[in-house]
């Protein structure tokens, strides 16, 4: 009876996140896949050519996982903390506060829909760098399980701060200040083997490094940091997050008086 | 008996040391139709909050239909509708999807939830605005809208907050012939509403919160019995110099033609017509100075707060007691 109960509840947030996604496409999916062709024509196709080679590859074939999973990391946490703070702020999250639905299914519900996010951006800017250059998927296993584990990572955060968010300048800060210093440092652009001892250590701390590396890896079977570190790195900050998460729903913090 | 509600010693103090519920207790029968009156800041939307979860008491226990909303929160939850007093759908979505959705966190499969965001939006005479944007409702059918969407569950209990705050009046008829309707259906409905009028036609029973406790409990018939004056206005068909003496009744001119009397329990109107007659003084029409418990309610919150400040009016109003 609750499992029936909670699967209904489950599907149903899914599609209100889809429908979502799909009624706000132009805010959804055009704004990156615009980003994304512009990364791929200055850094891959201007620059790219006088940077040459870079880990045995052409810049452009270098860069093309890393910004595909910026894309996925930025989209799905964007859609998270847009969404689940947009129900918090115009108070219609109340809707599922009010239901027999437990926490975990709504946790689960709204990062099913940030995954779906990502991974429909993730899949634009794809298709978008296959104009530019060409490219066969080494690992398609790790491929596929680094792409969606890095995006429920990353759901999983844009749902912390969307719950500990109480004004739309809350839910900017994290992305801007936080998120896409640590993309853009994450070896998007350049192999941390270019950086000198002490920045290549620093790197190390940087859980983006792991994301893009791993996936880096699945595309083109090159990475600076090993597949047990990648795995290891997303799987406990995954279990942290979705922890972390759940004690803040259970706590009632910024959702329930 | 079985019991729709039932709240034991239920207290509440915010974060900011506001204590908004003083140890309550409360129990509304199943199928009955509930009256929850009290002024602003009360304590009423604190109480629904609780009884929907909204809201943690510091202390006490809240049980709906027997099972607690504190411990079995999921399955207490499964029997309610709540009707909230501002307006909480999401405006860029369609009332249909709205409803609908509504009723998939009830786990109600989608087919069965369509059929009924249909069925209950028609007799919500929202059907023809199904499939636009929530936001460009009236106020009035955005009202609709949540009643629609906290029936499609089919709760046992409804819990209506203000549901026809800033409605016209004959939207607000046709929200009540609907929600006597769901009632005469077997659902337990409570109501909370500023419109006296509306609780005292449609309610059976009755509470009156004050400062966070409740003031009076009782049967809408006997609360309404207990009225000593009842106060009329009278438009005169001529006009009069001076208010007319009539024993045992107080009798006050507003105007030439616009006489207030004030009539106790014992004193019948055919009395008062006969004495009017008789000193040659015609009445064109009469009608209730306030609504019967409008003058109860205001009674009874005025002693409750006399009771709280002994300095009485004089002392608000910033004079010397």
């Amino acid at each position: 009876m609750n499992a029936r109960i909670n699967w209904v509840g489950y599907q149903t947030i899914v599609r209100k996140e889809i429908t979502r996604i799909l009624r706000i496409w132009g805010q959804t999916i055009v704004p990156p896949a615009i980003t994304m062709s512009l990364y791929f024509i200055i850094f891959g196709e201007l620059i790219g050519r006088r940077i040459g080679d870079m880990g045995g590859f052409t810049y452009m074939e270098f860069i093309v996982p890393g910004l595909v999973i910026m894309s996925v990391i930025t989209n799905s946490y964007g859609n998270m903390v847009s969404s689940f703070f947009g129900a918090k702020f115009g108070k219609h999250i109340e809707e599922l506060l009010i239901s027999p639905l437990p926490n975990w299914v709504i946790l689960c519900g709204y990062v099913t829909g940030a995954l779906v996010r990502g991974l429909m951006v993730g899949a634009v800017v794809l298709m978008i760098s296959l104009l530019f250059t060409h490219l066969q998927v080494k690992h398609a296993l790790v491929t596929i399980s680094v792409l969606l584990l890095t995006a429920i990572v990353f759901a999983l955060a844009g749902m912390i701060n969307a719950i500990y968010a109480r004004k739309f300048d809350d839910i900017a800060i994290i992305p801007t200040f936080v998120l896409a210093p640590l993309t853009y440092l994450g070896g998007v652009f350049y192999s941390i083997s270019l950086l000198p001892p002490f920045w290549q250590k620093v790197s190390i701390v940087n859980p983006i490094l792991y994301m893009v590396n791993g996936f880096r890896y699945g595309i083109l079977g090159v990475s600076d940091v090993s597949l047990l570190q990648t795995y290891g790195v997303i799987i406990s900050a995954g279990i942290l997050l979705f922890t972390w998460c759940m004690w803040l729903l259970h706590k009632g913090t910024g959702l329930r008086t | 008996m079985m019991l729709a509600l039932e709240v034991k010693n239920l207290r509440k103090t915010y974060a900011n040391g506001v204590e908004a519920l003083k140890g309550i207790n409360l129990e509304v029968a199943e199928g009955d139709f509930f009256a929850l009156l009290g002024p602003n800041g009360a304590g009423k939307s604190t109480l629904i909050g609780i009884v929907s979860s909204l809201v943690r008491a510091t202390a006490g226990e809240t049980l709906v239909f027997g099972t607690s909303v504190q411990r079995e929160r999921s399955r207490a939850m499964s029997h309610i509708g709540l009707v909230p007093q501002e307006l909480n759908f999401n405006m860029f979505e369609k009332p249909f999807e709205i409803v609908a959705n509504q009723a998939g966190y009830y786990g109600i499969p989608r087919k069965i939830a369509n059929a009924r965001a249909e069925k209950y939006l028609r007799q919500l005479q929202l059907w023809d605005k199904a499939f636009s944007i929530s936001r460009t409702l009236s106020g009035g059918m955005k009202r609709r809208l949540m009643i629609a969407r906290a029936m499609v569950n089919e709760p046992r209990l409804l819990i209506l907050d203000e549901p026809t705050a800033g409605v016209d009046i004959e939207i607000r008829r046709s929200m009540w012939e609907f929600i006597e309707q769901i009632n005469a259906d077997g659902t337990t409905v409570i109501l909370t509403t500023h419109y006296l009028e509306e609780a005292e036609q449609l309610c059976r029973n009755i509470a009156i919160i004050d400062h966070g406790s409740i003031i009076e409990n009782t049967g809408m018939k006997s609360l309404l019995s207990t009225l000593d004056i009842e106060t009329f206005i009278l438009d005169l068909r001529e006009p009069i110099s001076a208010a007319p003496q009539i024993e045992g009744m107080n009798l006050v001119l507003r105007d030439g033609i616009t006489l207030e009397a004030s009539l106790p329990k014992k004193k019948s109107l055919n009395f008062l017509f006969s004495e009017l007659e008789r000193q040659d003084i015609h009445v064109r029409s009469m009608r209730n100075k306030a609504n019967r418990l409008e003058e109860l309610f205001l009674g009874l919150v005025e002693k409750n707060n006399d009771g709280k400040n002994p300095g009485g009016k004089k002392a608000v109003a910033g004079v010397a007691p």
